[in-house]
């Protein structure tokens, strides 16, 4: 039975109630007890800055050369908080009921409550930081709007509000580095997790730079590693990011909660051609000045310009007139996916569509959009070498966001006690669906406010425990099993690359189990990956060796875990038989193609344990007090 | 298209390096130079070679991870890009492409194309950063910054570490790097209380790390994908002079 643990009183008192009756530990044992932090982004950086401040003893990992890499860097936009300063009506309460209907209510109240309610310090904290957010000649901070909201909360520093944040919170890792209460491990990654006696006591990580395995022992691990959505392959995430921490920590006991729902973002940039490694995205927030459209004429030959206003076709704004180019992600995707399957694809593999800033510039000047816009119509030029301010941008729906993750409760623990999973990496507030500028927000959330509030319930009892020690026979059983998998990737030998065998699974994901998925499909995808699985086992090659430094094989053990990922997602998106968010079965639409969604059968989080390779499916509830779930229209 | 990249291979940070060169087909001018170093590493595994190691992480020009030296020029022959933007189309067919990593004292060599940044890890940890705990802030809107303030520390706080201002320095100086987070911080309201330790104690790490000093050839300016200015370096010298002697 999983036990949510959301604290007893009405919505609005409920953290401060979690908070009054949650065990403290005076500052004296704090430094006595070790927590290992996983991941260095916002979430993890966050944690293990604010863990080391309040006195815990803090050992930080990632896998890439300095904390400063993590991917929260590369996000553009905003991060959204119920400040209320452009006086349009917002509130917390809003701001949850947002969240929560955006996700198509697949969340958790209490947690997307408290998601809203702390937003507001967390602005107040990133200033105090010196984070260049915008600002008004007068001095106050400026707001815009995102995608599925109709009030302007998004704080920005212009499209690098990701690279700021995270720079904010390397910086103050980085001082408790200095002050000695912070151990930073870059270029390791946890490849074990290390659960004694039924608890997580640590990790097995790989120094990247010498090959060696590495023992860490602690009171309790937290993980912050983002997403995962690198399974297909071509997406716009780093290329180092990965499944594998989450996959470990799956097959020792943690539940993996919704994988199979992942944001596909409207605004990326077409795939050009098969050797792509990644599809960069252009931020959400060129759809407050940008219009969306494909030519009327099936097959359009003409170049943008060339084709007059009355004949395209601007679809949100026609199917979604309330919001029009500000419908939420998935919507905005899966209208984009209609057309371009329809034959109303542009470029030249017919696999875009418009983003059109004429109308902008003529209402607010260049200038204007150049102030709000000009880092990433920079980008897209030295990308593309398209000047976006004389012709419209190409775009298309790309793979970004892992809605799924480890299951976890109100405190952010897994089902493996001492086991936190925070930010991305976890499946908490944003259901089925997340909203724009809501992803630096929830992991800021998770890193800053909420774990460090809620570890410590946990580790007041471990204080009473043995200090957890790597000698313990659990480490050496780990450590030999990592040794053993990777020998056995090295010793396969075969005549295919990794990155074959990614295209592979990637082609696969993307099929079957993105945008529009159906019950044929996603049977003859499980299969599908059975066989890359096995292919994989006997085919691949990876050369260089064990004990260096060997980018191969890093790639190679990610691989091999994200083919498991894809098994579990495949398994997820067959089992929920209605449409929801970004889960969109084509067996449950309604007449005008939109989502339907079954109340009645699935109003709860899938949460899948490993069993030897099966996968069982344990139901949370989801009980709606507060809200009553409405069909989500945007119309 | 036809390439012939020359690249320099280095086992580990002791042993000597050597360029080897590599004939690679195939490419295509819509890869990204990293896609064609991708591309040529499948070619090595199917000839059971060890693959090259250079680094990348967004490919999107923002984490600062990746950066090599490309013909002489720190991340290739554009101004103010990173490494993973650059394309084929940059290129000729049949050119002979240079690869090398980083060369800096501060920077050593791993191996192949991977250097040893953390030199500027320890700059930001020596100040690099305001005291603030997690919880101890006031208000949002109670401080107060002027848009020609924000814009300014915003240019400056676009620094996104990968070194290519060192790398291409002939002094291999890490000014411009040092100068534009001093600058963010301390030409905000929030970085004044500790603005002039945060320049003496940086500033300090900076020379103490190995870095070279600055002649203001203006070369950094010109590498760096966010295109922060050398002004930024005049700056930081007064505010190191004013912190230094009249305190």
């Amino acid at each position: 039975m999983l036990d949510s643990k959301i604290p007893e009183g009405p919505l609005e008192n409920k953290w401060r109630n979690y908070q009054m009756k949650s065990q403290l530990i005076n500052p004296a044992n704090k430094k006595k007890l070790n927590i290992i932090v996983v991941g260095s982004g916002l979430a993890g950086a966050g944690a293990a800055a604010t863990l080391a401040e309040l006195g815990y003893d803090v050992q930080c990992f990632c896998y890439q050369d300095s904390a400063r890499r993590a991917h929260s860097v590369a996000a553009q936009g905003g991060i959204n908080a119920a400040k209320n300063y452009q006086h349009d009506g917002d509130s917390v309460w809003r701001m949850f009921h947002d969240t929560l209907k955006g996700g198509d209510f697949r969340s958790r109240e209490a947690n997307v409550y408290r998601l809203a309610e702390l937003s507001a310090p967390l602005i107040d904290h990133y200033v105090q930081q010196g984070v260049p957010f915008a600002r008004e000649y007068g001095g106050v901070l400026v707001n815009r709007s995102f995608g599925g909201v109709q009030v302007q909360r998004t704080f920005y520093a212009r499209g690098q509000t990701g690279q700021q944040l995270l720079l904010a919170a390397y910086s103050q890792l980085y001082k408790m580095k200095r002050a000695k209460k912070v151990s930073m491990f870059a270029r390791h990654e946890m490849l074990d997790l290390v659960v004694i006696d039924g608890k997580a006591k640590g990790i097995i990580a790989r120094d990247l730079v010498t090959g060696q395995l590495k023992r860490f022992a602690a009171d309790a691990v937290v993980l912050a590693t983002g997403g995962y959505s690198r399974v297909f392959r071509l997406s716009t995430l780093a290329i180092g990011c990965n499944g594998s921490a989450l996959w470990k920590a799956h097959k020792k006991g943690a539940y993996f909660a919704a994988p199979s729902f992942t944001q596909i973002h409207p605004t990326a940039l077409p795939q050009t051609s098969e050797a792509q490694s990644k599809l960069t995205l252009m931020s959400e927030s060129l759809r407050n000045d940008g219009r969306i459209w494909v030519p009327k004429k099936k097959g359009d030959a003409r170049k943008a310009n060339d084709i007059p206003e009355e004949e395209r076709d601007y679809y949100l704004e026609r199917r979604y007139p309330s919001f029009g180019n500000l419908a939420p992600r998935d919507i905005a995707s899966r209208a984009a996916k209609e057309r371009i399957d329809a034959g109303y694809g542009v470029g030249r593999l017919k696999n875009g569509v418009y983003l059109d800033f004429k109308h902008a510039m003529a209402n607010f000047g260049m200038e204007t959009i150049q102030d709000r816009y000009g880092n990433l119509f920079k980008m897209y030029n030295k990308i593309t070498g398209v000047d976006a301010y004389k012709e419209p941008m190409q775009i298309s729906p790309a793979a970004h966001f892992s809605m799924g993750g480890l299951w976890v409760d109100y405190e952010l623990m897994t089902t493996v006690p001492g086991l936190y999973a925070i930010g991305e990496c976890n499946f908490s507030d944003h259901g089925a669906n997340r909203l724009g500028a809501n992803s630096l927000l929830q992991a800021s959330i998770d890193g800053y406010f909420v774990l460090p509030n809620t570890i410590n319930n946990y580790l007041a009892d471990a204080l009473r425990e043995n200090q957890p020690n790597t000698d313990h026979a659990a480490f050496e059983l780990a450590e030999n099993e990592v040794r053993r998998h990777i020998q056995k990737l090295l010793a396969v030998n075969g005549t295919q690359t990794i990155d074959h065998f990614h295209r592979e699974l990637g082609k696969v994901m993307w099929q079957e189990c993105a945008m529009s998925r159906n019950k044929e499909g996603l049977e003859k995808a499980i299969v599908q990956i059975q066989n890359i699985r096995t292919a994989f086992w006997n085919d691949v090659k990876v050369t260089g060796g064990f004990q260096e430094m060997n980018t191969e094989l890093e790639k190679g053990l990610r691989m091999a875990d994200f083919i498991e990922l894809g098994l579990l997602m495949c398994t997820d998106a067959l089992q929920r038989q209605e449409s929801c968010g970004a889960h969109f079965r084509e067996e449950y639409q309604t007449a005008e193609g939109e989502a339907l969604r079954k109340d009645d059968d699935y109003s709860f989080v899938s949460a899948w344990a490993y069993d030897k390779g099966n996968f069982k499916l344990h139901k949370e509830i989801l009980e709606f007090e507060n809200v009553t779930p409405t069909v989500r229209s945007y119309k | 298209m036809k390439v012939t990249f020359k690249i320099w291979r280095q086992k580990n940070a002791k042993a000597g390096g050597e360029f080897k060169s590599y004939d690679v087909e195939g490419l295509t001018e819509d890869m990204s130079f990293l896609e064609a170093l991708d591309h040529l590493n499948e070619i090595l595994v199917l000839q059971n070679e060890p693959v090259i190691a250079y680094e990348y992480d967004c490919r999107e020009g923002i984490c600062g991870q990746c950066g090599v030296f490309i013909n002489g020029r720190a991340h290739g022959p554009h101004d103010n890009m990173t490494t993973c933007q650059l394309h084929m189309r940059s290129f000729t067919d049949g050119e002979t492409i240079v690869v090398e990593p980083w060369r800096a004292k501060a920077f050593p060599v791993i191996t192949d194309l991977v250097v040893d940044r953390s030199a500027f890890d320890r700059i930001i940890e020596n100040g690099g950063y305001i005291t603030a705990k997690t919880g101890t802030a006031p208000e949002a809107n109670a401080i107060l910054v002027g848009k020609e303030v924000a814009d300014k520390a915003m240019d400056a706080a676009a620094c996104i570490g990968c070194g290519a201002c060192v790398a291409t320095c002939k002094n291999a100086s890490a000014a411009l790097f040092t100068a534009a987070k001093i600058n963010h911080l301390n030409s905000l309201p929030q970085g004044k209380q500790e603005a002039d330790k945060r320049v003496l104690e940086m500033t300090w790490q900076m020379e103490e790390e190995g870095f070279g000093s600055c002649t203001f050839t203006g070369a950094c300016e010109v590498e760096c994908p966010e295109g922060i200015s050398i002004t930024n370096i005049a700056e930081m010298n007064a505010r190191r002079a004013k912190a230094k002697w009249l305190g």
